[in-house]
């Protein structure tokens, strides 16, 4: 693995069967974790913890298998900019069926 | 093939050109590299579509919980976890291969392409059968929204851990079941798609497509399939995983 080339259009980097294998083994065992820490009763923060185990296999699946982590900084910043929309358009919508239902949340 | 042997000719009997571009290089593109980084670029312009698409499921999904949460807490405590885990092995597992794939494509290595194209498509089935075991059970359960569905297992539930619902909060695990399969049922259309697109690129990468060089398309079909994978790596914990600690 090398670092990201900064220049415009950036040399074509091939991932290799090492690092595919490494997020392979890493995103099973967060599955692990995942399935077993629902066993656990945490309260509030089992949701939490499993939408947070959920985000860095969302993460690792971007960056490697999907290759983000090579790709040009115009990639990174328009992928980026989707997901944060995203978070936009579930805040906005949240806040306003909450504000609507004062006190039944 | 036959017109790139003469593509290539050309350009071997004009030794003095300037522009010597593969076969593949889009007139309008100034290098094979620009081109790459564009066509890449559009795909992943597609993906983001495909997540306002699902992120309105998951938007009523959250909102929903939030309003019937006894109802999506007794719905959920229906799924099946060890199904549910093996899928989600099987479709990182997928991923996997089909990353492989690509890195095949790459490389030029054709066999280990068809190799890596048909793990990925075995893997894919091997999903859409589990989840039609879990879809079966559904349906025998009556839990399928609509005619089907009776509130019997959530007003009178046959596990003494499992705490009884009024019978108008039972009526809401409809809307639970409702959104398992309309988000379940969206994301294994997505895996239909992929996987009848995997076939034709098995197909093409048979005839020798995609060892040349050129292997935009194998590349675009693998984020497409990781973003697949991505969908179910939140739909397991949200659908089956979040509310167990009640059981």
């Amino acid at each position: 693995m090398s670092i990201p080339v900064e220049h415009e259009h950036s040399e074509h980097h091939i991932v290799g069967p090492k690092t595919y294998l490494l997020i392979l083994l890493a995103l099973l065992v967060l599955t692990a974790t995942t399935t077993g820490v629902a066993f656990i009763d945490l309260g509030i923060l089992n949701p939490i913890v499993a939408l947070a185990i959920a985000c860095i296999k969302a993460v690792l699946v971007v960056l490697f298998f999907m290759h983000l982590r090579y790709s040009s900084k115009l990639m990174m910043l328009t992928v980026l900019s989707g997901f944060f929309t995203f978070l936009v358009l579930i805040t906005m919508t949240l806040t306003d069926y909450m504000s609507r239902a004062w006190g039944l949340w | 093939m036959d017109s790139q042997a003469i593509a290539n000719r050309t350009v071997e009997s004009h030794p003095t050109e300037a522009h010597e571009h593969p076969s593949y290089l889009r007139h309008h593109f100034v290098t094979v590299e620009q081109q790459r980084e564009t066509v890449s670029f559009g795909m992943w312009l597609f993906l983001l579509t495909e997540i306002m698409f699902f992120g309105g499921l998951f938007m009523a999904y959250l909102l929903y919980r939030n309003w019937y949460y006894d109802a999506f807490v007794s719905g959920s405590n229906t799924l099946s976890i060890p199904l549910g885990t093996t899928n989600t092995l099987v479709l990182i597992l997928s991923s996997f291969t089909m990353a492989m794939g690509v890195y095949s494509a790459e490389t030029r290595n054709r066999k280990g392409l068809i190799r890596y194209l048909l793990l990925t498509i075995v893997l894919g089935l091997a999903f859409l059968g589990i989840k039609t075991v879990e879809y079966h059970a559904k349906y025998v359960e009556h839990h399928i929204p609509g005619a089907n569905f009776s509130v019997e297992d959530f007003v009178h539930p046959s596990d003494p851990r499992d705490r009884p619902l009024a019978p108008d909060m039972a009526q809401h695990a409809q809307i639970y079941f409702f959104l398992y399969f309309a988000m379940t049922g969206m994301h294994a259309l997505h895996m239909i798609i992929g996987i009848s697109i995997l076939f034709v690129l098995l197909y093409q990468a048979y005839h020798g497509a995609y060892v040349n060089g050129h292997s935009s398309t194998i590349d675009n079909f693998g984020l497409y399939w990781h973003f697949v994978d991505i969908v179910w790596i939140f739909l397991f914990p949200l659908l089956y995983l979040i509310s167990r600690h009640h059981l």
